[in-house]
Formats: structure tokens, sequence, C-alpha cells
């Protein structure tokens, strides 16, 4: 199988970069987007050509390392995918991709595919967390969580933290990933006592990161590798609205 | 440490309305008083079937309550230019800011055309409601103008064909506005149902359909004759 790639090419943060295109053989359906770009980059390296830096880790979808747009789409156009996930038998051979890495101010481009997210690391610093001590693993039902909420906070929380919300948003904003956090500490019994400061922090500091604003267009749902639903960004919204009204 | 400390005062300084979600919920709040507006206004409007006596009464009535009347404008200035302030300082962070690089390739999956379209059928909707005023409210619209003859003013109004292209067009981007914004608002102030989401946006564009329908009835019905 083979493919024609168009790929960012960039040497560092400071440079210009530009679209390339590199013919890859050798592939077979079986193969993931990640172990395309690993035939190609041995091409590349036994030419004594610079390989294509992109970020991965775990290789089974689990990690948030991972993801670039394919042909204009976060992760590429299989839904609930992420880039590593994504095989080649969702492509026709001779297909045409276009591979760029995550578009926002917020992410710069630090390398080809590779953008620098510590800002979602600032947003998690900025109250993404429960401050007491949990010590040991409790007895399972001494804190009763309602079935409901503890389903609704793990899906929110199945956030790895990829970046795709923001890359597919028009806006790059980046409500998805924030309102997932809120939603996933404000439901459980642990993270209630922080609940509103958290929503006022992580909002704020999305804001300073220079992300753009939600308009409800529903593309960061639709990127999603983990299913996220819009339904968070409105928990926020929810949470933060009511801590401003109660803040002193 | 100090880096930290920086990062914390910083996050204190921004209030509610210096943050997106803060000028969200203004939008949200001034657009529903404004879509209540646009609901009763066409209420009103729609005696224009009833004949000349009882849309013109209508019109004396309201004038006959100064103090409502005007409360009702202010109010509803204050809400069109909170409206129009939030939206230009979140279209500017959008559009100039957020991505200063675009892609080579950009695919949308889920957004609807009306609701990309917000930047555009907003302001040309305020063009047509500023074009609306001189002629219906100032008569220096351009058109035939008998004050406290509203019934003639609407008909003489919209037998020009320009006019009615231009209210007919603009009813249609009112209502694909309002086909976004009717039920994003609920999200905006934290509303989000499996159940009832749904639902609301069903509503919101029926919603949306029955104002383009009601409104352009009008210049429809001058055009045709069936209202002289």
């Amino acid at each position: 199988m083979k493919l024609i790639l168009h790929i960012w090419r960039q040497k560092n943060a400071a440079s210009a970069g530009r679209m390339v295109r590199y013919e890859a053989g050798d592939l077979n359906a079986d193969m993931s987007m990640l172990e395309a770009l690993d035939v190609l980059n041995e091409r590349l390296i036994e030419k004594g050509e610079e390989p294509v830096a992109f970020e991965h880790d775990c290789r089974e979808g689990i990690c948030g390392s991972c993801g670039f747009m394919i042909n204009g789409v976060a992760h590429g156009p299989q839904r609930l995918t992420t880039t590593c996930q994504l095989t080649l038998r969702h492509f026709k051979d001779g297909d045409e991709l276009y591979l760029e890495p995550w578009r926002a101010k917020a992410f710069p481009v630090l390398k080809d595919l590779i953008v620098d997210r510590s800002a979602f690391d600032r947003i998690i610093a900025a109250g993404g967390y429960i401050s007491v001590p949990t010590g040991s693993a409790p007895d399972g039902n001494a804190i009763p969580v309602p079935k409901d909420k503890a389903d609704r906070a793990m899906d929110a929380a199945a956030c790895i933290g990829c970046g795709a919300c923001v890359a597919a948003c028009p806006n790059a904003a980046a409500a998805l990933f924030t309102g997932a956090k809120i939603t996933h500490l404000g439901l459980l019994p642990q993270g209630e006592p922080e609940r509103h400061e958290r929503a006022l922090n992580m909002v704020a500091q999305w804001n300073l990161e220079g992300f753009g604003s939600c308009t409800n267009l529903g593309e960061c749902e639709a990127a999603c590798p983990k299913g996220i639903r819009l339904e968070v960004i409105a928990h926020m919204n929810r949470d933060y609205l009511a801590a401003s009204c109660r803040r002193r | 440490m100090s880096t930290t400390a920086v990062a914390v005062a910083n996050r204190k300084s921004l209030r509610f309305y210096d943050t997106t979600v803060g000028k969200k919920a203004v939008m949200a709040v001034s657009g529903i008083i404004l879509f209540g507006f646009v609901l009763a206004h066409m209420a009103g409007n729609l005696q224009i079937y009833e004949g000349p006596e009882k849309l013109n009464g209508y019109a004396k009535l309201l004038r006959a309550m100064p103090a409502a009347l005007w409360g009702a404008r202010l109010t509803l200035l204050l809400m069109v230019l909170l409206h129009i302030w939030s939206s230009v300082k979140l279209a500017l962070l959008n559009k100039l800011e957020a991505r200063p690089t675009g892609y080579v390739r950009h695919k949308n999956q889920s957004a609807s055309y009306a609701a990309r379209t917000m930047y555009w059928s907003g302001p040309i909707i305020l063009c047509f409601v500023i074009y609306h005023l001189m002629e219906f409210t100032w008569g220096v619209g351009g058109t035939p103008y008998l004050e406290g003859n509203v019934y003639a003013n609407v008909v003489a109004g919209f037998k020009v064909l320009p006019v009615s292209a231009f209210y007919i067009l603009s009813m249609i981007l009112l209502g694909m506005h309002l086909s976004h914004g009717l039920s994003s608002l609920f999200r905006s102030l934290g509303f989000d149902h499996p159940r009832y989401t749904p639902v609301i946006k069903r509503l919101a564009v029926a919603i949306s359909t029955i104002i383009v329908i009601g409104n352009i009835s009008i210049p429809i019905s001058v055009l045709a004759g069936w209202v002289k």
C-alpha cells in the first residue's frame, strides 16, 4: 500500500515551516498511522534526511501523547479513535493525506508535528486536583456516590488531554478539556469542597493561556477520541457562573 | 515559587466579564431579552391582518404609555450594546488571536451553517434594524411616511421591491441567527441534558422558522396585494 503524505516540516519553534510531499511506500492496511510514519522515517534516515518528528507513547489510545490533523480532522476520519489507533485500512491505496500539527496560539509548534501542550498542564495546575490528602484507599462504601454521578464523572475522566478539542475548534477554545476536568472532579464528593474555586481558577487559566472562546459549534465533541460530551462545557459554565455570584 | 504566585495573582485579577465564559453569559442573557422583543414585535405586527384600525390602535396604545415605551427602548438599546460588545470582543479573540497560523486543510464535522455564520448574520441584522427604524420609526427611510398611520407606512414601504427584498433576506438571516442562538444560550448558561437538549434544539429551529414565516408574510402579502 502506498500513500502520498503532505507533512508539515518545521525545524524548531523559531523557524518557519512548510508542507513537504512524501511518497510513502511499503505500507499495509494493518499498520497504524504512526507506524506509517515509522516506515517513512526509516526511509528518510536511510537517505540521510531528517525524520518526521511526532509525539507518541502508549500507542494504545490511552495516554494522550499522539495526535495531529489528518486531512483537516483532528486524529483523522475515524471517530472515537486516536491517531495511534487509526489504521490505514480506513484509507485507499494512493490516497493523499495532509498531516499538520494542532494549531493554536496556546499550542506553539516545537518541531514538525509536535506542539507544546504545557498550557494544558497549567490549566490542571490551576485547580484540576483535590487538595486534601487522600491517604490510603477508603473502604468501598465509606463515601456514598450516586451511580449516575459516578458514571458521569467517569465519562468526563476519560479525557486524555490530547488537545484534539482545541485543534478542531474553529476558535481554538479549551472549553471541552477544561470542562471535562471541572466536571470529573466537581461531581464527586471528594472534589465538591473546591468545586467553585476550581471553576474560577481553571477558566481563568484557560483564558490567560490565549485559547479562544466556546461558540457551541460541537466540533470538539466530534473530534474527541474519548467521546467527551458537550455537557461538560455546560457543567463548567454552571459552576463558573455560580462561583462568580458567590465570590466575595 | 514566584512564578506560581504571579500566576495566581493573574488569575485572581480576571473578573467575571473578563473571561470568555462570562462574556458568553452576557451574550446569552441579552440574547434572550432581544428574542423576547422579536417575538412580541412580530405578535404586534401580525395585527396588520386585522385591518388598519386594529394595527394603528395598537401603535397608539404603545405611544400612550411613554414610561413603559421608553423603559423598553432603553433596555433594548442596552441589550443590543451588550450583545454587540461581547460578540466583538470574542470575535476578535477567536478570529485574530487564538489561532495565528491556520490549517492548510480544515474540515468541519458538526458545526451548522447557521452557527458558523453568526459573525455575518449578526452585523447584517444590525444594519437591517437601523434601516427598519429609519423607515418606520423616524420616517427617513425614503418610503412614504405618515406620522401615526403605521398601516399605511407598512403598505407603502413594502410596495418598494428592494425594501421588501432586504427585509425578507434579513428575516431569513435573523431566523438562522436565532436557530443557533436559542439553543446555544442554554449551554452558555450552564444547561445541557441528554433528554432536554435535543428537544430544545428542535424547538429553537421551529420557533426561528415561525418567526421567519410570520414576519416575511407581511411584505409578501403587501407585494401580492392581499394587504393594501
